[in-house]
């Protein structure tokens, strides 16, 4: 045959230059392949320990979003109306003595003036020292929107949630549930996780009200109605508790189920857990039959433990929760139709997890020692793991859910097991381990301590000596006491209102807070816009940073033009939010593999630019002069406590990781090592570690803590306690009274499941609507990559067979869905796996039109759409005068997913555009080209 | 050259789990990236940033849904690119003799400088593997990554096509369906791997894995879970009990 | 399939033309000098225009001389090939015609062969496409053949031949159309058998692959509404045969409805021919959700 001759081995690329990933928020490690010093093509770095070379449609589609046209140029400062996106283009000196301007009185006035929000910000460790240093208790980023539910309520009870703390144990589960999993979070390691599972041919179970991604491919998909996932699970945690298939031993070892409870109901401490004069936690020890501290050597805590003192019996928390779970309102006849999921199959479920627990328990032959001096000579697998991130945090009853699937884990035994689920150093960390919020505002000095923390009762809430909220966005106050990550959905809302104060300069990150990050879009967008009697804006002035022309940008007075993520020096630090693995310890960092061809600067540079004009403490030397060149500068010689600097890696002279001085050249190493440090967790310390001594002494090694702190699971939650006792009128620190009933009732110790359907007026508004993130979308950015358009470039309206046929909906009709707060208008599709009242569609695809240099009839403006103008922040009138959150009661996280609507048929909208459909912005930076033939080599 | 080589020596292809494909789309664009930088022409894209952006790709991942006789309806994302079938009627219907299938692996690919767009070789894949670019207006299509997977500028590990290198979920494989002893023919041979419409008689040597079944409702369990104690007031009874036996 | 424009003349007028050069090379009608040289511009102009039309649907037609190479195996280089070399001996024999008023009878028997091969090999194109079943089907060359053959006695005045063609082209066209619908049907190609899927159940397309249209759609998920189609079908049908058919035969001959007659055949024949390829259903519109 006369083939023709090709070259079989072309050359692929000049260089590669690895480093971290940022199209969405997993930080996989990638090779950035260089041709004529321009980036060509990406892919997967197999060395690294969070994609071993894989990598996803979104990272594989960064050299568009690099080379995007909507990349904005330079400064710029607004010269029309907010929001019309008319701007100047400035420089920089003129874009820092106008923020000086601004932020040098508020500073020296009220610092708390300033509300400085940084939302998918992978950079909190430094931006809230920033934040720290100009002295404003008002920071945080996006967590308090996302998932605080679910990390709040991981760490409160075990230590560690998902996601950055932990993670099924790939590699030995036989069993895998997960529930609500949102597409992204993780992105690669669930998608290679499930690989390892599937390959095995052991069973993934996926409980989600839609059936899609990483649902469709579980062999048993559950169905749930949205927002039932706590009931669901408190009836499986029923069915275990009635038939004895809960992990005693690692009950009564590892937790505080045998730990007993204050039972006197006259005294100031009812209901909190005994402690010993030593204040340590106290058991009772079944070997001598007396009380003993949970820790001594050799007790044995009796989970049946109980004491009778002075006529008052104080009961393990064990017996409560016998008590409680038994009870047959957890019975999976009883939980059914509210759950939509059959009480056959409930028992069914709890049948198998018990089956594979126990009947298929695993051995890991190992000698290790554990927190008490006892030496064991195995660790004992439950090969039931559990998945969970954003589907069931979104709700408001979502920290009692999250916190009831991690009761689920504990009583299985499975947590920290072989095959069960595995925390990823730096965690687990106790809820002591980490700071208390601080908002002490001393004007023209720093803030007395970091803003976001964990409450442990009411002296910890953000409150001023008057009572009133500290912060801005009322985090850690009685409305919300556990608000961990902040509240950054109610900035604008309650800077707008003046509520609890009027603030003088807003100040965000990569937040596209004017559009699809924000509950009541429209509403949003008008306080944005908002003016006073005198003609100035309610909100005066606004300073924005982002990479791209979002929709945030046309509302600010000033922006601060990022990079993009190939252009700029990152850490992905240990104090951050941390990449590690269950096996091993890593951080990472971004390096600029291409300088930037234009006029913009990486924002945390710039902070260390404005931190040093303001002369903000941490960002001057002690003669005043710029500490920190720009944000590499920081990274290589902060020092955060002694011998703790942002990476852990290359300290010293290159050979010391975890602690040890800054190193110089600790930069270049990351850059020769892949762009990451990876150290591996010994093999004794694998497993069991709140509790593992070899694990504890290593971790000590490494800086993740200063000395041991092995600590007891929190199945009963002592804090939630604490609240619940101001709120029966025990303390100095008292709630509102009308905030009284609340916090009883939602703020058990013991998880618990409560309905949300009234507050959203289920009865009117049936159908719960949610929102996924494609996987091949993160949120707002996927629009103006060229490539990614192509596969997500609008969303159709997803509506269950039932609600399909009773509308008799058609292929290409429009509906209409009405919620308590607003009205939409979009085009529906028909989707037979789905719960049969729940409609859905994908996040953040509609676009405003001008948005991210789209031509104004990019189908992203015309057919494409938000749910968010049907969620306002606030839940419809109850009719007690007062308008309540729309957020979790006890972390304040906002109840996305508990949006109640109706659904009908309408007419095509006359424009043939989803309604509303607002009007355009002006472009600042043009539109893109027709075209694209991206090639460098030939 | 539009003849069929009689037989080749490999039937180098790719076998995608059905059950495992989560539909993400890594190996849609991993493909698009690779392909756009290297073999041939760049994959473009018209009216990239506009109202009806369009784009060449090799690659796509399609899902549907199938509603069984009993139980919930399963969605199966199914990506689809070419089959390099053993048949080939794409080749054979080329007037210029710009499509072939290689001897040595199978593997169909185009020789683009003589490639005059006509797009009947597009018209006669059942399969929609060939897409015109309309930027070149060549026609384009999967190469198998033929210079990723013999490329020795390329460590050993990364020979392989760019989209069985990105997969996060490890659903697709790349081998030789030929040799009845490698990895892919096994794994065909165990789960039952089946061919794309095989009544067009185009051989394809691409395999699709079926999803397992889902959704089954057995319960032999159900003793697992008899109650330990008749009454909720006999359950610490029973707790005592046990932990006597710890 | 997308009608295209290019395809549609080219099927059209080149089978116009060496419909008109078969009659030609037959000596029918029998003339030469000028009027022969008339007759045969016309016809050169309808082949040759319909191929260069055919040429405006490549992404590369500067390479199109390539296409001459794979006669072996392609129907779409025989055609070439073909239509190349009918060109030439018509040429010659024309000629002979014009210029030395001299018929070559052998010659011209050749070309006429050479013509109906041609137009053949044209149809044998869309025949051998087994992934369209409409077209993978005995009736396409003759739909082919009957229309050059039809077109080409109307266009060389053989009135008598071009009215039986009207009736036989009338009748095949409704032929093609009864069989060709169940066609899809019957060639055991569907959704389940694209996917794989049948074994678990029924199976529909729950989202397209991506949210924008791609070139496998535009070229060939082409949907024509079912109504719109019958419309189209009676039009064309009473343009391309009846309306030319009741004024050859009921009509006194007259040049000018000739000319009407001819061109309502050409308006029909570039009608059906548009159905031809618009209600045409290509295997991938079942990865569509096409027929799902």
């Amino acid at each position: 045959m006369n083939q023709p001759v090709i070259n079989l081995s072309p050359k692929v690329s000049d260089e590669v230059r690895k480093t971290t990933c940022y199209m969405c928020a997993c930080r996989c490690g990638i090779n950035v392949h260089m041709k004529d010093g321009k980036v060509a093509y990406i892919e997967g770095n197999k060395d690294h320990p969070v994609n071993q070379g894989v990598l996803c449609a979104k990272g594989s589609a960064g050299i568009m979003q690099h080379n995007a046209p909507s990349r904005l140029r330079a400064p710029m400062k607004r010269v029309g109306p907010r929001g019309s996106g008319e701007f100047e283009e400035i420089t920089w000196e003129e874009a820092y003595d106008i923020a000086v301007g601004i932020l040098e009185p508020v500073r020296r006035d009220n610092p708390e003036k300033l509300a400085f929000f940084t939302g998918r910000d992978q950079s909190q460790s430094f931006t809230s020292l920033w934040a720290q240093g100009f002295g404003t208790p008002n920071y945080a980023a996006h967590g308090g929107f996302c998932s605080v539910n679910m990390a709040a309520a991981g760490i409160y009870t075990m230590g560690g949630a998902f996601w950055e703390f932990g993670q099924p144990d790939w590699d030995r589960t036989k069993m895998v549930m997960i529930f609500g999993v949102a597409e992204d979070h993780d992105s690669n390691p669930i998608k290679m996780g499930l690989g390892k599972v599937k390959a095995r041919g052991a069973k993934v179970y996926g409980v989600n009200p839609i059936r899609s991604g990483y649902n469709a491919v579980a062999d048993e998909w559950v169905g749930i109605t949205p927002g039932t996932d706590g009931l669901f699970i408190l009836s499986l945690v029923h069915e275990l508790f009635k038939a004895g298939k809960i992990d005693l031993h690692y009950l009564a070892q590892w937790t505080n189920a045998p730990v007993l409870v204050n039972g006197d109901e006259k005294s100031e401490d009812f209901g909190l857990l005994m402690r010993d004069k030593d204040n340590k936690l106290m058991v009772i020890d079944r070997a001598t039959g007396k009380p003993a501290a949970f820790d001594k050597k050799g007790v044995k805590p009796d989970l049946a433990g109980s004491q009778r003192v002075k006529g008052v019996t104080h009961r393990s928390v064990f017996q409560h929760m016998a008590e409680k779970y038994l009870d047959p309102q957890y019975a999976p006849e009883a939980v059914a139709a509210k759950t939509g999921i059959t009480a056959d199959r409930i028992k069914r479920i709890a049948a198998e997890l018990a089956d594979v627990a126990f009947n298929q328990a695993i051995e890991v032959k190992q000698t290790w020692t554990d927190f008490r001096g006892e030496t064991h000579d195995k660790f004992v697998g439950r090969p039931v793991s559990f998945h969970s991130m954003r589907g069931i945090s979104a709700h408001a009853n979502g920290f009692q859910t999250c916190r009831a699937l991690h009761m689920l884990q504990i009583i299985l035994g499975t947590v920290e097991t072989p095959g069960g689920m595995r925390f990823k150093p730096p965690y687990p960390k106790p809820p002591e381990a980490h700071p208390k919020p601080h908002c002490k505002v001393t004007p023209g000095e720093a803030l007395d301590g970091p803003h976001l923390g964990f409450t442990h009762g009411p002296d910890d809430l953000a409150l001023k000596e008057d009572g009133s909220p500290a912060r801005i966005d009322k985090a850690f106050t009685w409305e919300n006491p556990m608000s961990s990550h902040g509240m950054m959905h109610m900035v604008i809302s309650n800077a707008h209102a003046g509520v609890p104060y009027k603030i003088d300069t807003l100040f965000m990150y990569m937040a596209n807070m004017s559009w699809n990050s924000s509950m009541n879009t429209r509403g949003v967008i008008d306080m944005l816009t908002d003016k006073d009697e005198n003609g100035d804006y309610v909100i005066p002035n606004i300073i924005y940073s982002d990479a791209y022309s979002s929709e945030m940008v046309s509302y600010a007075d000033l922006i601060l033009p990022d990079t993009t993520y190939l252009e700029r020096h990152d850490c992905i630090s240990l104090l951050d939010r941390p990449i590690c693995e269950a096996d091993a310890v890593a951080d990472a960092i971004r390096w600029p593999v291409v300088e930037p061809d234009r006029d913009v600067k990486g924002f945390q540079s710039a902070l260390c630019d404005l931190g040093a004009r303001l002369g903000l403490p941490g960002f001057v030397n002690e003669d005043g002069s710029q500490k920190y060149q720009d944000y590499a500068d920081y990274i290589t010689n902060h020092i955060r406590r002694p011998g703790v600097g942002p990476l852990a890696g290359f300290r010293g002279n290159g050979d010391e990781h975890g602690r040890g001085e800054s190193n110089p050249g600790q930069l270049d190493a990351y850059i020769d090592n892949g762009g990451f440090w990876m150290e591996h967790v010994p093999e004794d310390a694998a497993f069991f570690k709140p509790w593992n001594m070899n694990y504890q002494d290593w971790a000590v090694k490494k800086s993740f803590f200063d000395k041991p702190m092995p600590y007891l699971f929190n199945l009963y939650l002592e804090p939630m306690r604490r609240f619940q006792l101001a709120a029966e009128g025990h303390g100095t620190r008292q709630p509102p009274d009308h905030l009284r009933e609340r916090i009883k009732e939602t703020m058990d110790p013991l998880p618990i499941w409560y309905s949300n359907e009234e507050d959203n007026k289920a009865d009117e508004y049936p159908i719960t609507a949610l929102t996924q993130r494609p996987m091949a979308m993160y949120h707002s950015w996927g629009s103006q990559n060229a490539w990614l358009r192509q596969i997500h470039g609008h969303n159709p309206l997803y509506v269950p067979t039932k609600i399909w046929e009773e509308n008799g909906f058609k292929e290409g009709d429009w509906a209409k869905v009405t919620s308590p707060h607003g009205e939409i208008t979009v085009p529906v599709a028909h989707q037979a796996a789905l719960n049969e009242n729940t409609i859905w569609t994908w996040n953040a695809i509609g676009k405003r039109k001008g948005a991210w240099a789209l031509e104004e009839d990019a189908p992203e403006t015309t057919k494409g759409f938000l749910l968010n103008h049907l969620i306002h922040e606030l839940l419809p009138p109850k009719g007690d005068g007062l308008r309540w959150s729309n957020s979790d009661p006890i972390t304040g996280q906002a109840a996305w997913f508990d949006l109640k609507v109706r659904v009908e048929k309408a007419a095509t909208p006359a424009d043939v555009q989803t309604q509303p459909n607002i009007p355009a912005q002006k472009s600042p930076v043009g539109k893109g080209p027709e075209n694209l033939t991206w090639k460098l080599g030939q | 050259m539009t003849t069929l080589p009689a037989q080749t020596e490999k039937k180098l292809g790719l076998v995608i789990d059905l059950d495992t494909c989560v539909g993400c789309h890594a190996c849609v664009v991993s493909c698009k990236g690779w392909n756009t930088e290297n073999y041939g022409a760049a994959l473009s894209d018209q009216n990239a940033y506009g109202k009806d952006p369009s784009g060449t790709f090799l690659n796509r991942v399609h899902s549907y849904e199938v509603q069984p006789e009993t139980g919930a309806a399963q969605t199966i994302h199914f990506p689809k690119s070419c089959l390099h079938c053993e048949d080939a009627p794409c080749v054979t219907v080329c007037p210029t003799g710009a499509s072939y299938k290689r001897v040595e692996d199978g593997i169909v690919l185009v020789n683009e400088s003589d490639c005059i767009g006509c797009g009947l070789c597009a018209w006669a894949c059942p399969y929609g593997a060939r897409e015109l670019d309309q930027a070149e207006g060549v026609m384009k299509k999967c190469t198998l990554c033929v210079d990723r997977i013999y490329n020795e500028n390329l460590p050993e590990e990364d020979r392989q096509p760019a989209c069985v290198r990105t997969c996060p979920a490890g659903a697709r494989h790349f081998g030789d369906l030929g040799d009845e002893t490698s990895d892919v023919s096994q794994l065909v041979k165990e789960r039952g791997g089946f061919d794309l419409m095989p009544e067009q008689g185009t051989k394809p040597v691409n395999k699709y894995l079926p999803p397992r079944p889902k959704d089954e409702q057995i319960d032999i369990l159900a003793p697992l879970l008899e109650p330990v104690a008749a009454e909720p007031t006999g359950f610490l009874g029973w707790l005592d009990k046990t932990l006597e036996k710890l | 399939m997308h009608p295209a424009p290019s395809i549609i003349f080219f099927t059209v007028f080149s089978g116009l033309g060496f419909g008109m050069l078969a009659f030609l090379g037959l000596g029918k009608p029998d003339v030469s000098g000028f009027t022969a040289f008339i007759f045969f511009a016309i016809a050169y102009a309808l082949a040759v225009g319909g191929l260069i039309s055919s040429t405006f649907h490549l992404g590369n037609p500067q390479r199109a001389l390539k296409a001459f190479s794979q006669w072996r195996t392609s129907w779409l280089s025989r055609e070439g090939c073909l239509a190349v070399a009918t060109l030439i001996v018509m040429g010659l024999y024309a000629i002979g015609v014009i210029f030395f008023n001299t018929r070559i009878g052998l010659l011209g028997l050749l070309g006429a062969i050479l013509c109906v091969c041609t137009v053949l090999g044209t149809s044998m194109i869309y025949t051998q496409i087994k992934t369209v079943p409409r077209w993978h089907h005995w009736t396409t060359p003759l739909v082919f053949l009957s229309y050059a053959l039809t077109g080409g006695a109307f266009l060389t005045g053989q009135v008598q031949v071009a009215a039986a063609g009207l009736v036989t082209i009338g009748v095949l066209q409704i032929l093609a159309w009864v069989i060709g619908d169940k066609r899809f049907a019957g060639s055991g190609s569907t959704i389940e058998s694209a996917t794989g899927l049948g074994t678990i159940g029924k199976t529909r397309m729950f989202e397209a692959p991506h949210s924008a249209k791609n070139y496998l759609m535009k070229e060939m998920v082409h949907v024509v509404g079912r109504k719109h189609a019958r419309n189209l079908r009676i039009i064309g049908l009473v343009l391309l045969s009846l309306l030319p058919w009741a004024l050859l035969m009921f009509f006194p001959f007259s040049h000018l409805l000739a000319l009407v007659a001819i061109l309502a055949h050409i308006a029909g024949a570039l009608t059906t021919r548009w159905l031809f390829f618009a209600e045409a259903e290509h295997t991938v519109g079942l990865y569509y959700g096409q027929r799902g």
